[in-house]
């Protein structure tokens, strides 16, 4: 996985009209949040009929493809698609910062690791909500971001471990005791709750709903943003660049019209999915 | 056989058509075979008498007709039989009496028919002689048949407004043995002819008799009996008797509650064994009539294969009816999830651990689920279970700390892991999208722009 700079250099064109546009995620990133959210759309929308097994739709939903059959192969089959998604990303980040020596991985401001700038950050985020203070300025990725990614993290580890424990349980009762048969099922469940609930309502709004970025962040699918854009939402990324003298590196093409056509329609239908998802979770739940 | 013996003799001794019939007959014969002289004697005896006739002739005729009739009476003793008068009229299918019934009798069917042996007035007694009277007595079956007529009596049907007899055998002109195809109560005819009432139409209706024909012939018997044409396969009678049926409410009753497991198992004895072993069949022997008999997981009517997936899937809420915590738990299962969303049916439902019908608690060492016998049970589905694996609890509940304190703890740490997160995001997120909002308002006046 090459760096920004690399990257943006690879296809570098100056946009003939309106401003500059910068790199902000290559392409395998990009790539990788898109099988992320195919697989993720599908093993939710598997997995929730099974949580809520006694809900009208949920049974309607299985027999509309099969049966649970049909949704546990569906399950299965996202879910090693996620691992291997996941198990090649581990490798990529464990390459690129010990293998190979790269800066900023596991520390300083391009990591994705927490550092102090983010508890202040977060504080600062709330006291600017209440109007007690100003906008705090960010880096490359924000702390919300950084939760989300190891919200994330965390999250495939947990399901993943639990769902392949009761995949293959009698392998896993070998070392397990009995009542983490018990268990696995009820941490699969309400931590795939969890990451259904967070990723279709906090996620999105953070992310995509809220008024600077309304209707959608389009940036996780073409890969680049408007300079005005870069600056407000990362103005300290765009300051450190700026005085390093980098900020060049990173500009790239503006993103082609089939290009946003298509991510247009990827991403509404994956928001659209997800709001269905969780209209009928919260309607399991409460009603 | 004696007692019908003698009464087709007492019959035939009052058959007084029968000889005038039969010289008629014979006078015909004669003046075929000679013709010319005899057929003034045909005339006459068929005309009755008339003054020009030669002596002779009546008197030739009439030896020849004697002689007839003794050689006819002793080769051919059937074309003495009463119906042949009758049918003269009663052989016209369009026959009817006062009130539009017919009256008419097909001949090749009643001679085929049991009773194609018998004479007309053997059932309709009050015949004598012809002109009969227009009202007739009703038949009745129990001269011959009383030990029927008596079993019925007291049964649900003695009361019928119909006659409860042709109801079920048909018209008594055309009563077939019952091993004959075309009888009515023939194994394979038996739920059609009780159909016939107890079906989905008007006469059921009228009487408020339940539509068990529809889900019967839906069922495993009924399929059998149908489809497969086997006799073996339970019908109607099987399980409710033939002429003294009773109310299931009727202590008599082969279908009354405490009855139903030996009904059912004068055909399925070995499984009526098991059921007596299990604890449902002990509950019912020791006077415990709540306890489950057979209909009440299979139904009376609508059986269905066990293994096929229809019941497969609504077996488990049947068995929740009566143990509703053990259902409970086993809904927070993932053997519960994966059984209620169907197209797979070979996820665990309650008989696969517990048995069907010997079912016994996990104290008893021969109980599928007795500790020692876990590993095997559970093998069923999930090859390579062991020890370890066995301690699974398929009926574990979480909510309560004493029965599974580790599952409890991680439930608990679950739960507040996810209301946490989701609060803290929540407050924050509504925060934020509160401010973002306020602050592009307020920019778009000061550019002087309409209001968002």
């Amino acid at each position: 996985m090459p760096d920004l700079e690399q990257a943006a250099g690879e296809n570098r064109v100056q946009s003939s009209t309106g401003g500059r546009y910068f790199l902000r995620f290559t392409r395998a990133q990009r790539g990788l949040h898109a099988v992320l959210f195919t697989t993720f759309l599908v093993l939710a929308a598997t997995g929730l009929p099974l949580r809520f097994s006694s809900t009208p739709w949920a049974i309607r939903l299985a027999q509309e493809v099969g049966g649970f059959g049909a949704i546990i192969f569906f399950h299965k089959l996202c879910a090693f698609v996620l691992t291997a998604a996941f198990l090649i990303h581990f490798k990529n980040v464990m390459m690129r910062g010990l293998v190979h020596h790269e800066k900023g991985i596991f520390w300083g401001p391009t990591s994705m690791v927490a550092n102090w700038k983010d508890v202040k950050d977060l504080f600062g985020h709330f006291r600017w909500f209440v109007g007690l203070g100003p906008r705090p300025q960010f880096e490359r990725y924000a702390y919300w971001e950084k939760f989300d990614y190891w919200a994330v993290f965390w999250g495939m580890v947990v399901i993943g471990a639990s769902g392949y424990a009761m995949w293959f349980a009698p392998f896993f009762a070998r070392f397990l005791p009995g009542w983490a048969l018990n268990a696995v099922l009820v941490v699969h469940g309400e931590e795939g709750l969890l990451a259904i609930l967070f990723i279709f309502s906090i996620h999105f709004v953070n992310t995509h709903l809220r008024p600077d970025s309304f209707p959608m962040d389009m940036v996780i699918f073409t890969g680049v943003e408007s300079e005005e854009e870069f600056k407000t939402k990362r103005q300290q990324e765009y300051e450190r660049l700026s005085m390093e003298g980098k900020l060049e590196s990173r500009i790239a093409a503006a993103p082609e019209l089939w290009l946003i056509k298509f991510s247009r329609i990827a991403g509404f239908t994956a928001i659209a999915i997800g709001l269905v998802l969780l209209v009928l979770t919260l309607s399991a739940i409460f009603l | 056989m004696e007692k019908e013996d003698g009464r087709m003799a007492k019959a035939a001794t009052q058959d007084v058509f029968s000889i005038a019939k039969f010289i008629r007959t014979a006078a015909h014969l004669v003046s075929i075979i000679f013709p010319g002289d005899f057929t003034e004697a045909s005339s006459v005896l068929t005309a009755g008498a008339g003054p020009l006739i030669r002596v002779r002739t009546i008197i030739r005729s009439g030896i020849v007709s004697a002689c007839l009739a003794v050689l006819a009476l002793a080769v051919a003793p059937d074309a003495l039989r009463a119906e042949t008068d009758c049918l003269a009229c009663h052989a016209d299918k369009s026959m009817q009496d006062s009130s539009g019934h017919s009256i008419a009798v097909d001949r090749k069917t009643f001679k085929a028919s049991i009773h194609g042996s018998l004479k007309c007035n053997d059932c309709h007694a009050d015949i004598k002689a012809y002109p009969h009277p227009e009202h007739l007595a009703p038949v009745q079956c129990k001269s011959c048949h009383d030990g029927q007529e008596s079993e019925l009596e007291g049964s649900v049907h003695a009361t019928a407004a119909q006659h409860p007899c042709t109801s079920c055998h048909g018209d008594a002109h055309s009563i077939f043995p019952k091993v004959d195809p075309r009888s009515a109560v023939y194994t394979l005819n038996i739920p059609g002819t009780c159909g016939k009432c107890h079906g989905n139409d008007a006469t059921s209706k009228k009487n408020g008799l339940p539509d068990v024909y529809l889900p019967y012939a839906d069922s495993i018997h009924g399929m059998a009996l149908a489809k497969g044409g086997l006799l073996v396969a339970a019908n109607c009678t099987s399980c409710h008797g033939s002429h003294h049926i009773l109310r299931r409410k009727d202590r008599q009753s082969p279908i009354f509650r405490t009855n139903i497991p030996q009904t059912c198992g004068s055909c399925h004895a070995g499984i009526a064994d098991q059921y007596k072993a299990g604890v449902h069949g002990k509950a019912l022997a020791a006077g415990k009539s709540g306890a489950p008999v057979c209909t009440d997981c299979h139904t009376a009517h609508a059986i269905l294969q066990p293994t096929e997936a229809a019941f497969r899937m609504r077996s488990t809420p049947l068995c929740g009816s009566c143990h509703k915590a053990q259902f409970t738990t086993y809904r927070d299962t993932f053997h519960s999830q994966l059984g209620a969303l169907g197209g797979y049916v070979e996820t665990a439902r309650c008989w696969d651990c517990h048995g069907a019908h010997e079912i016994l608690p996990a104290s008893d060492p021969k109980s599928p689920i007795a500790s020692a016998n876990l590993v095997k049970t559970c093998s069923k589905c999930h090859a390579g279970a062991n020890q370890k694996f066995v301690q699974y609890q398929p009926h574990a509940d979480a909510r309560i700390f004493k029965l599974n304190p580790g599952l409890y703890l991680v439930r608990l740490f679950m739960n507040l892991l996810l209301i946490s997160v989701l609060t803290f995001f929540a407050i924050h997120t509504i925060l934020w999208l509160i401010r973002a909002r306020y602050d592009q308002i307020k920019k778009k006046s000061a550019q002087g722009g309409k209001d968002a």
